[in-house]
């Protein structure tokens, strides 16, 4: 859609041209290439991925909803972190254990309805996959969503490295660790870079993707350390995570920590510019924000 | 004017943004589609591929220590076979329990389990992991199923040990209709029925193993879930195929959706 200079001074042409700012094309003029097409691909795939992951993961963790440390665990043995529901005078209630702690969360944790009907699952319908409780379905989602993200996380690091996407743009400079209490005021501000400074991530967000990179491996390996196979293969892990009942509670915590860098990331998005910031991870073009005067 | 470069790739975008958008639509419908049922079986064969090509095959699972051995051991399954048959043997200390090995073999065999008892056993310290995910270690003693199987002596065309069991289970109420009773088995190829750890245990921590745990007779495969390790064993078929029995996925929980593979 083309528009004339001329109407570029009336309001009509301010409005048309605050418009094109944000969904226009980005040029080499206002902006610059910000992520490469494979990282692009990558990051969209890994989105798919844990989207899968955790509703199958959170359907699989019904199958026995306890967390335990150590090699082993199961009912009789305390567990640090449970869901449950039980009986009370007042009818069934569903309970959040968090160490000496027990919340009544009934409807949500512990006693949810499914299809109508109250029954005892640790995480609601809403949150699972499937979103009936099957142990074995939802295994088989998790394990192919697992090759994919594993596949696909590879294929990331492996080429971010290669083209020192992860040395140079996401690896914190001495700078940029001197500049962690200024970066922490600016993001309690809500201020967002502009300028020479939008080109470059701030220290705090380079720090929020490596953390995502190293819990999304530590998913992998502790994922791999539930299975009694890998077991026999690498041994070496068990006791690298303290135990497979450990291994199973630090990929439970780890899935907690990507919830919060996603709902984070997903906050920050908007916040920035959901448009500008989601172009950029479509078409690899970001629009740098003018600097205020 | 967009490039038709740029129309690929819009082209690109918008297929790969509908086609996930479609999975997620539809991801309840597929967990149960028969055609998606391929996709899952083409991933389960991936895992087995991927672990059987690292693990060699006669690399042992963990041994742990007496001290390790957990206070309580959970069962899980079937609790007590309960029928008639089941209830005269246990109350005769199942002295008159035979454990048949057929089919494939050039010596079929009968055995008592006093018969087992005085065959050379192995006793392992070994981590017990069910599907739900718990873990609990126990030392189990038993017979090496390789010396029965040598015993046996295999066919040429055998490929796998089924193990035929006492107990009826009922299956899981949460899966409403698609559940029926069932008798329990289960199966093993023969590189995990000739693994050193792959033993016919009659004890649990010392003791003749008890009814919850599966007396008189049950198969440890310690590389592979506990659905895996069958209980009242009362067979042992060799084949060339498990189709024909039961549901034809090779065991009990395998009719009802879970892995022939049970190593991860």
């Amino acid at each position: 859609m083309a528009i004339s200079d001329s109407t570029e001074q009336t309001s009509g042409g301010r409005l048309a041209r605050a418009w094109r700012h944000v969904v226009g094309p980005v040029t080499a003029k206002d902006g610059f290439y910000r992520h490469r097409a494979l990282v692009r691909l990558t990051h969209w795939i890994n989105a798919l991925c844990i989207l899968f992951l955790l509703g199958s993961g959170l359907n699989i963790f019904n199958a026995h909803p306890r967390l335990y440390w150590g090699m082993t665990g199961a009912d009789a043995d305390p567990a640090f972190f449970s869901l449950g529901a039980m009986d009370t005078p007042a009818g069934p209630r569903g309970f959040t254990q968090i160490g000496p702690w027990h919340f009544d969360t009934t409807g949500v944790l512990g006693w949810s309805q499914v299809d109508g009907e109250f029954q005892a699952r640790g995480w609601p319908h809403w949150l699972t996959i499937p979103y009936f409780q099957d142990l074995a379905d939802a295994r088989h989602w998790h394990f192919l969503f697992a090759w994919v993200l594993a596949i696909n996380g590879l294929a990331y690091l492996v080429y971010s490295l290669w083209i020192r996407h992860l040395q140079k743009d996401i690896w914190p400079t001495r700078a940029d660790i001197r500049a962690i209490p200024r970066s922490v005021l600016d993001h309690i501000k809500l201020r967002h870079p502009t300028g020479e400074a939008a080109r470059r991530y701030n220290v705090l967000q380079k720090l929020a993707y490596l953390g995502v990179i190293l819990a999304i491996t530590l998913m992998v390996l502790t994922g791999l350390t539930l299975s009694p196979g890998f077991n026999a293969i690498f041994p070496w892990t068990l006791d690298l995570f303290g135990g497979r009942q450990s291994a199973r509670a630090i990929h439970f915590i780890c899935a907690t920590l990507i919830v919060l860098f996603v709902f984070v990331h997903v906050v920050e998005v908007i916040l920035a510019g959901p448009i500008n910031e989601v172009r950029s991870m479509l078409t690899g073009w970001y629009r740098v924000p003018k600097d205020h005067d | 004017m967009a490039s038709a470069k740029d129309i690929t790739r819009r082209t690109a975008i918008v297929a790969g943004f509908g086609g996930a958008g479609w999975l997620i639509a539809n991801a309840n419908g597929l967990t149960v589609s028969p055609s998606f049922a391929k996709v899952f079986q083409t991933v389960e064969d991936w895992t087995k591929t991927a672990q059987r090509g690292l693990l060699h095959p006669q690399r042992l699972a963990r041994e742990y220590s007496p001290a390790d051995i957990s206070a309580y051991f959970k069962p899980n399954g079937t609790f007590d076979p309960g029928t008639d048959d089941y209830n005269r043997h246990a109350a005769g200390h199942f002295a008159n329990w035979r454990l048949q090995i057929d089919g494939l073999v050039d010596h079929p065999l009968s055995l008592s389990v006093a018969d087992l008892r005085r065959l050379p056993r192995r006793t392992q310290i070994t981590r017990h992991d069910c599907v739900e995910g718990w873990s609990a270690i126990g030392m189990w003693t038993g017979v090496p199923l390789s010396l029965l199987l040598k015993a046996a002596a295999l066919k040429p065309n055998a490929r796998y040990a089924v193990f035929h069991c006492a107990d009826n289970l009922t299956g899981e109420p949460s899966k409403g209709g698609e559940q029926s009773p069932g008798q329990y088995y289960e199966s093993v190829d023969l590189t995990d029925a000739f693994h050193p750890q792959t033993i016919l245990a009659y004890a649990l921590n010392g003791k003749p193993l008890d009814v919850p745990h599966g007396a008189p007779l049950r198969l440890r495969v310690e590389r592979q879930l506990g659905y895996k390790q069958a209980k009242y064993i009362e067979r042992i078929e060799i084949t060339d195929s498990f189709s024909r029995i039961a549901g034809g996925r090779g065991g009990y929980w395998e009719d009802r959706g879970y892995e022939w593979y049970a190593g991860i």
